[in-house]
């Protein structure tokens, strides 16, 4: 405990701190710092990128390169986005894997062998991956089995039962309309174009909706005299995010266009994005994960939250089946093998404690994209599988250890 | 002076900003019993953990003389190397050992290849186990015991490390009757083969039962010393006691309206242990208006009652009536208390009050999210808003409502729960030791703010064991003992020594 309260004295006598020389300049470097401190993992994704451009002498970046990373590691994202609200709230999942592979299993038993139509199919599996996190839910909020236990018995029981649905087969070739959701782009909808209008035209709308919305924001702290931060920073953050967004819609509109799982994606982060950041249960979530006994005593119903937290992740581990099922177009006994250990990982690269209550969807999806690009960078330079999981590994390893040192530094919990 | 098994002279330790022992000289004959007695916090556990180790030679000022020699303790082994062994409140043993393992914890037998001889350590067991009355086999697990014989595990475990003088901090507090009497005898017993014994008790007639001196200690100095001849219950609580009351509290004009919460026949019993009962049959109400107080010593079931009341977040068989503005209402969960306007801030604000990695904001706003709802969101600026007026009008200091939870001092982390609860809009507030840990000038901040809540006709109960304190804030007081509420005493009745008197009223002697 720093006490603020009895020793108001300390910056400028015994504390031996003197008062910085206070002035628009150092007051606006100090916020920029903080921000780039706050912002370490977006540094961290930016430093990856540019060591690997290099390594691979500009193929990374290369249109269909850009292309290819978001719809290799689209599953990955979202089953990011669940982990980190599980991690949030204290827990972890196991079980994601081999439920998306159960999913994506059943999804064929619909979609091929029974020949439903593909949205039906959709619909169903969704469902499923629903009611097994239901099932894991239950266990854990209502009987108290810690999640690690319950997640690893259903990454046991779900991979068994992949294997039961399958019957010692793969299950294959999908519908167009379901394999669309792995591998289709909307490209050329608006005629031939050496670049894609509607990637292009997509990126200035998201840009100017950012805008907006950040301009709205300020407006609204200002008029609630909150602190905002300095006019230049405002907008040089707005100019250098759009810019990145600009260069990346670029890159999609010079190949194919934009990516079906791309926009599965962007309506996920969106949603859930505000869903953390702004619900009433997004909010139960962190304060479950902060302190249990505080959000009991509060009155936060701590199961309930905890039994649709697992629905959710439920439900998004389906989804990250149907992707790669899609993508692969077959469903077979092997998928989504180790999807729980890169999620995982995500969600921790991406700033989550390991004790609960901090993490966000953004920082998952960062967290995300650092393992997508150590993954397709080392690829492309033809290093083996072998020492790509140990780089991974020791990734993960200094990432964690960074947020320990910083917290410590900061005199955090 | 040969006759003094431990002298310890003119003891001083400080903490930052508090001095928890001052010039305290403690003289302990060889095999007597000697008990200290002092409120909660009056320094006794201080000065047992200076004379055990815990606090290292050099952390504290003052001499240690055991058998006429200085010590320089720098650990606990050190002290139990010299046969001074202390059994803490809260017991030390490892639930899925032994009993024998945990005896010969850290001082186990070994055999050849340096092995542990489990035979040989079985049978010193058993020897241990008869020593301390205690027919048990040596290779139970301690878990598999009742808490009472786990005190005479510990017992056996301070005699295989050959105790000369053997601490025990509040032995009795969680014992029922029977395994008391069992644990006064041994100690008298163990007297008998020439072990001397130090009891940290608040229990009166224990104390008068086994001691041969007491040692009253308040404030962090030793008030007086006396031998058995003279003990008196009136002549400990005035020793307990005696401080000046003055302008320590701000001044108080009640409002009483008309009876705003009621409880009838509560009872809750212990979670783990079904058949022991923790709040026996409490009966209380509080009126608009009105600070009442709860005394009662640690363990006398205040704290048990209040988390039993809200939401059932305590124990288990609850039985019992609320009634608030005179209908009944129910409060079988949390949100249903807070839907209902009662409010409880929790004894321990970091482990049960606070998230501690979240900032002021949204620990202000934990109660009471829905009331910033709009659309299904959350409005944080209005949020913002909401907790800025609580730092202003509650005088956290801080930077900004911004600021981290976990880096303000205990009095500021205590007003942030007051506003949590405060912005619940409760017309019952149960405030369980409200102002624990925290300074003085914080102290007197936070009475301010009990008694503007009572301004504003809420109904304010007050739970603690500092009965200055009570006194000094309160209507009408309640005494607890046990689980049961041995006394109701109008503020102008109130004083120490009756409010200790209740407090200490055990069942028999009612």
């Amino acid at each position: 405990m720093s006490d603020l309260e009895t020793k108001p004295a300390d910056d400028t006598a015994a504390g031996g701190r003197v008062n910085p020389v206070d002035n628009k300049f150092t007051r606006s470097l100090s916020h920029v710092l903080s921000d780039l401190g706050k912002n370490g993992i977006f540094i961290a994704l930016i430093l990856v990128v540019v060591v690997f451009e290099i390594l691979t002498n500009g193929v990374l970046l290369r249109p269909q390169n850009v292309s290819n990373l978001i719809v290799q590691n689209g599953y990955i994202l979202i089953l990011a986005i669940g982990m980190v609200m599980v991690i949030v709230a204290g827990h972890i999942d196991l079980s994601v894997g081999s439920v998306a592979a159960f999913v994506g299993a059943l999804s064929g038993v619909f979609a091929v062998n029974m020949g439903l139509p593909a949205w039906l199919a959709i619909v169903l599996s969704l469902l499923i991956g629903a009611v097994v996190g239901a099932w894991q839910g239950f266990w854990i909020a209502y009987v108290g089995i810690p999640a690690f236990i319950v997640t690893l018995a259903g990454m046991l029981i779900f991979r068994g039962l992949t294997l039961v649905v399958l019957g010692n087969q793969n299950i294959g070739s999908f519908p167009d309309f379901y394999r669309a959701l792995g591998n289709g782009f909307l490209t050329d909808v608006f005629g031939k174009y050496n670049i894609d209008p509607l990637s292009i035209g997509v990126a200035v709308i998201a840009i100017v909706l950012l805008v907006v919305q950040s301009i709205r924001t300020r407006r609204g702290r200002q008029s609630y005299a909150q602190a905002v931060e300095p006019l230049g920073w405002f907008v040089a953050k707005l100019v250098l995010v759009s810019a990145a967004v600009l260069l990346f819609a670029y890159a999609l509109a010079t190949f194919k266009g934009i990516p079906v799982t791309l926009i599965v994606l962007a309506v996920l982060i969106l949603i859930y994005g505000i869903v953390m950041n702004r619900s009433v249960f997004g909010r139960h979530i962190y304060a479950i994960g902060g302190n249990l006994h505080a959000a009991e005593l509060s009155g936060i119903k701590t199961r309930v939250v905890t039994f649709w937290l697992f629905v959710n992740m439920g439900f998004l581990a389906g989804l990250a089946g149907l992707v790669f099922t899609a993508r692969l177009n077959l469903a077979g006994p092997k998928a989504g093998d180790g999807f729980e250990l890169e999620a995982i990982s995500a969600a921790f690269i991406g700033g989550a404690a390991v004790t609960g209550g901090v993490g966000t969807i953004g920082g998952a999806i960062v967290g995300g994209l650092i393992i997508g690009v150590l993954n397709n960078g080392m690829s492309i330079m033809g290093i083996g599988i072998e020492w790509q999981q140990a780089v991974k590994g020791l990734v993960l390893l200094l990432a964690v250890a960074f947020d320990v040192y910083n917290k410590r530094r900061s005199g955090g919990r | 002076m040969t006759t003094n098994i431990l002298e310890m002279r003119n003891i001083t330790k400080t903490f930052p900003g508090v001095k928890a022992l001052q010039e305290v000289t403690l003289d302990v004959a060889r095999g007597e019993v000697h008990a200290i007695c002092g409120e909660n916090g009056a320094g006794k556990s201080t000065l047992m953990k200076v004379l055990s180790g815990v606090y290292p030679f050099g952390t504290y000022e003052g001499d240690i003389v055991f058998e006429n020699e200085t010590m320089e303790f720098r650990d606990i082994s050190d002290s139990e190397a010299v046969g001074v062994v202390i059994i803490h409140q809260e017991l030390a043993l490892s639930p899925y050992l032994s009993i024998a393992e945990n005896i010969f914890l850290n001082n186990e037998i070994k055999g050849s290849f340096g092995l542990i001889d489990w035979n040989k350590t079985n049978i010193e067991a058993s020897k241990l186990l008869a020593r301390v009355g205690l027919r048990e086999n040596p290779t139970t697990k301690v878990r598999d015991l009742g808490v009472g014989k786990q005190q005479l595990v510990e017992i056996a475990k301070a005699l295989s490390k050959r105790v000369k003088l053997l601490i025990l901090d509040e032995p009795t507090a969680a014992l029922n009757d029977e395994d008391s009497d069992h644990l006064l005898d041994l100690i008298l017993s163990l007297k008998g083969q020439n072990i001397t014994s130090i009891i940290i008790s608040h229990k009166l007639n224990e104390i008068k039962k086994i001691a041969d001196t007491v040692t009253v200690i308040r404030d962090g100095k030793a008030i007086e010393t006396i031998p058995k001849v003279d003990v008196t219950e009136d002549r400990i609580i005035k020793d307990m006691v005696g401080r000046d009351l003055e302008h320590r509290y701000p001044d108080h004009t009640p409002h009483i309206g008309e009876e705003i919460l009621r409880v009838e026949n509560w009872t809750a019993y212990h979670p783990q242990d079904p058949n022991r009962v923790m709040v026996d049959n409490v009966n209380l109400n509080v009126k608009r208006g009105e600070i009442v107080g709860i005394a009662g010593l640690m363990g006398a079931g205040r704290t048990e009652f209040a988390m039993s009341l809200f939401g059932r977040s305590y124990g288990t068989k609850i039985s019992g009536q609320v009634f608030k503005n005179g209908k009944e209402i129910k409060t079988r969960t949390v949100s249903e208390a807070i839907d209902n306007g009662l409010a409880y801030a929790t004894e321990d604000r970091k482990y049960y009050g606070l998230n501690l990695i979240e900032d002021i904001k949204r620990n202000i706003s934990m109660a009471s999210l829905k009331k910033l709802e709009r659309g299904g969101l959350v409005d944080d600026n209005e949020e913002y808003k909401v907790a800025d007026g609580y730092r202003k009008s509650m005088n956290i200091k801080a930077p900004s409502v911004l600021a981290k939870v976990g880096k303000l001092s205990g009095g500021n982390q205590q007003k942030v729960v007051l506003s949590k609860w405060i912005y619940s809009d409760p017309d019952v507030l149960i405030l369980d030791e409200p102002t624990r840990g925290i300074d003085v000038g914080a102290k007197y901040e936070i009475y301010t703010i009990i008694n503007r809540l009572a301004a504003e006709g809420k109904g304010v109960i007050v739970i603690s064991s500092e009965l200055p304190e009570l006194i000094g804030i309160c209507d009408r007081i309640y005494a607890i003992a046990e689980g049961r509420i041995t006394g109701e005493v109008p503020i102008a009745e109130a004083t120490p020594e009756t409010l200790i008197k209740y407090m200490t009223m055990e069942k028999e002697r009612i």
